[in-house]
């Protein structure tokens, strides 16, 4: 099964995320900030990112570019969660190296949907 | 499938109170001069957090409310604004609109709008101001569902990169096929010679058709990750002699659909069952407690060992064994009861905010220091601390420091110093409220409590013991009844309040140089300092904090009074004497009152002997609920299980009391009759 690295520094947004990730049967793995991510996505690889932009320690746009440089993420999804304010940051992502985003408020169903388009 | 995410609002409440408090912290702490980058981003991130939160968990108004705070601290961070003196006072204001908000969101109350919709005009003039931008939330747009079967012919041709942005367009072909019946047709042309073919790049491109109800704004969501990776052109069959190219086409109002979640039903039941039910601990805590049980695992295994073929000549190892086992409980024991010890300074950061708001009310300059934040101390003491601590500082600030120009003139800074401090001593946690302000009137005091009728008109008093009479029912000497403290209700209830939690309050003062207030309170509540005492064959327990004295009975002190009733005099004072072996029924070693041993305690206020037979040792014991377990007795606060494995009892001193002199007046009535 394929394994998710979800980030996001709001502990109910994760909860939510992971609950929702692993009720569908993935493997997944949290991290509380962009560098706590680096961290353990260097440890092991993972098949998807899934993170929060605003987050404090590292955020999700330098995480996504960190992860691009590693060997092992040339070519993983990377999923960023923005907010509707976020347009720019849309764009400052994908440059980043982003595949994509989903747009907040969305709900588990939602998010199940895309990342098994993504990943299948 | 369906996910009930209301399981999360817990979580969700929990971790935006504590946002609340940081942005609050930082707010408090912030210099409008002298912006640090990293604080407003701080406080962004708060609002950042608590809109995406209550937007995913279906509380509407909070989201839009914050949405305003968002926008404005991040036109604050970018650099378009900066912020003012008034700006920070909005956003104090918001800080506890968004308080109340969720704590009535969270108790499944009806939101009150009416100060919100006034933070929010407040929010968004600041907004306006010097700025054209418009900040509304955009609505979402819903997909239409009337729509017509079309043809759809799409030419998806991406750029050699595509893969290195993790795109597959294995993924966009999953997303059409869930619209319609879709074909793909591959265009391998510009595919290069297998010995120059880099397979990090792609060089194909699709030619689709799909059909079904779908609108081109569906098809072109599909496609939106990759809009500025690829050639894209999206015509329907219909309309192919007007066929239109699209490129980086994605229109600005093309959103994803979200569906408004509704509050669960049944919410608010669990909302109030799950209230502050758990509690937050730090990861060390967790891994102590885990080492300490790998620790008792491991003597107990060896014990084990030793059990399975002891001889006399292992009688040494067996009791090294048994003492380690001593030290695994001890401290396992401490671990557990550190889980429920949290950092005074979750009360302590409500103090910058209250003596700001006070202070700025009153017209004074205050300073506050705070030490000891880190201090240690039970959950529940926590709990119910924090309103005394309140009343106490309102009380420095209100009647401790004196105006500015008053403080000038006997030769004070101006500004008035107000300083807690926290602190363990013993098995206790000490806080202090320290103001260097005028002091304690003693002898306005000493008036008004004469004129109340609770001292005698003659007595004369030490300077503490006035000082100690603040803490009198219905005794406040403030001239004017503010709002603020003074109303003659407050220094009784917390003293009432301290000693309901078995700690005591003092106070100590010097006209003109200030006062200073001691609180000491037990670590937890859990476990109590007891005196065992022994009453025939049973043994029970009165908590130390109790206990004044204990002395052995002469018989020229008793005095017998109307009724069985019995008194004791205590050098100046008369004090019953209650015999434990009456009020529990029990068969004593001794009836004679100068055989025994009296221990003096006091509970409410009142003074009482206890006629026991003997003194035992002094321990800590670990408190058992007779409610829970049992029943709830006049006179008895909980039990414990002892060394030996016996159950003893442990006094409650104040409901001793109370049922004693229900009895002797019982008695008195009936001797009268």
């Amino acid at each position: 099964m394929s394994s998710i690295l979800v980030v996001d520094d709001s502990a109910s947004m994760r909860q939510m995320v992971v609950f929702t990730l692993k009720g569908a049967g993935y493997e997944v793995e949290e991290a509380v900030d962009g560098m706590d991510a680096l961290k353990k996505a260097k440890l092991r690889s993972f098949n998807i990112v899934v993170t929060d932009v605003n987050m404090p320690n590292m955020d999700g746009i330098s995480l996504i570019k960190e992860l691009r440089g590693l060997n092992d993420y040339r070519f993983t999804p990377l999923l960023m969660l923005t907010t509707e304010s976020g347009a720019d940051k849309k764009q400052e992502g994908k440059a980043a190296g982003a595949t994509g985003w989903m747009v907040k408020p969305f709900n588990p169903e939602q998010l199940l949907a895309t990342i098994k388009k993504v990943i299948g | 499938m369906s996910i009930d995410i209301s399981q999360f609002l817990h979580t969700f409440f929990e971790e935006s109170f504590e946002g609340l408090d940081a942005m609050e912290n930082n707010l408090l702490h912030m210099d409008v001069n002298s912006c640090d980058v990293e604080e407003i981003n701080t406080i962004f991130r708060v609002a950042h957090s608590v809109k995406g939160g209550a937007a995913t968990f279906g509380l509407k108004a909070v989201a839009e409310f914050t949405h305003s705070m968002e926008t404005l601290l991040d036109q604050i961070r970018g650099g378009e604004k900066t912020l003012s003196d008034e700006g920070v006072d909005v956003l104090l204001r918001s800080v506890d609109v968004l308080r109340s908000m969720l704590a009535n969101s969270k108790a499944g109350n009806e939101l009150d709008f009416i100060e919100s919709e006034e933070i929010k005009k407040r929010l968004d003039e600041l907004l306006d101001k010097g700025s054209s931008k418009k900040t509304v939330m955009k609505p979402v747009v819903e997909r239409k569902d009337d729509q017509q079967i079309t043809n759809w012919e799409i030419k998806f041709i991406p750029e050699t990169g595509l893969f290195k942005s993790g795109n597959d367009p294995v993924r966009m072909f999953r997303g059409l096929s869930e619209l319609g019946i879709m074909e793909a047709t591959v265009n391998a042309e510009s595919l290069p010679d297998f010995e120059s073919l880099n397979p990090e790049e792609c060089h194909l491109s699709w030619d689709i058709t799909i059909s079904g109800k779908i609108s081109k704004e569906q098809i072109a969501e599909i496609f939106e990750w990759v809009a500025d990776d690829c050639k894209l052109t999206i015509t329907s069959v219909e309309e192919e002699a007007t066929a239109q190219l699209v490129e980086n086409m994605v229109p600005e109002d093309v959103k994803i659909v979200v569906p408004i979640v509704k509050p669960m039903p049944g919410k608010e039941g669990r909302a109030t069952q799950t209230e502050s039910a758990s509690i937050r601990v730090s990861i060390d805590k967790v891994d102590d407690l885990i080492n300490m049980v790998g620790e008792l695992v491991i003597t107990q295994s060896m014990l084990g060992q030793l059990g399975q073929d002891f001889e006399m000549s292992k009688i040494e190892k067996l009791s090294d064994g048994l003492a380690q086992l001593e030290r695994n409980t001890r401290e396992l024991q401490e671990s557990v009861m550190r889980i429920r010890m949290l950092p005074i300074s979750f009360v302590f950061q409500r103090f910058p905010r209250i003596v700001r708001d006070l202070s700025t009310k009153l017209g004074k300059k205050v300073e506050l220091i705070m030490n000891g934040e880190s201090t240690e101390l039970d959950k529940t003491v926590m709990e119910k601390i924090g309103d005394p601590l309140v009343h106490l500082v309102r009380n420095s600030l209100d009647h401790g420091i004196e105006m500015p120009e008053m403080r000038r003139k006997s030769g004070k800074d101006e500004i008035g110093l107000i300083t807690l401090n926290a602190f363990h001593q013993g098995g206790n946690i000490v806080i202090e409220i320290i103001d260097d302000g005028k002091g304690l009137d003693k002898a306005k005091i000493l008036e008004k409590a004469r004129a109340r009728g609770l001292v005698g008109s003659d007595e004369d008093f030490g300077d503490d013991k006035v000082a100690d009479l603040i803490f009198a029912p219905g005794l406040s000497t403030a001239e004017v009844v503010s709002d603020v403290s003074g109303r003659g209700v407050g220094m009784d209830v917390v003293r009432k309040n301290i000693k309901s939690l078995g700690g005591n309050v003092e106070v100590r003062t010097e006209a003109g140089k200030g006062s200073r207030f001691t609180i000491r309170l037990p670590l937890t509540l859990a476990i109590l300092d007891g005196q065992l005492v022994r009453v025939g064959e049973e043994t029970y327990i009165v908590p130390l904090v109790s206990i004044i004295e204990t002395l052995q009975i002469k018989k020229k002190y008793i005095n017998d009074i109307a009724g069985k009733a019995q008194m004791y005099r205590l050098r100046e004072d008369y004090i019953p004497i209650i015999r434990l072996y009456q009020s529990f029924g029990l068969k004593p070693d001794q009836e004679h009152l100068e055989n025994g041993l009296l221990v003096v305690v006091e509970g409410d206020g009142q003074k009482a002997g206890l006629f026991v037979d003997d003194l035992l040792s002094q321990q800590q014991v670990v408190i058992k609920s007779l409610e829970t377990n049992f029943q709830k007795v006049q006179g008895l606060s909980g039990a414990t299980i002892l060394g030996d494995g016996t159950v003893a009892l442990i006094l409650d001193i104040s409901g001793l009391l109370a049922s004693a002199k229900d009895s002797a007046q019982m008695q008195a009535s009936g001797a009268a009759a």
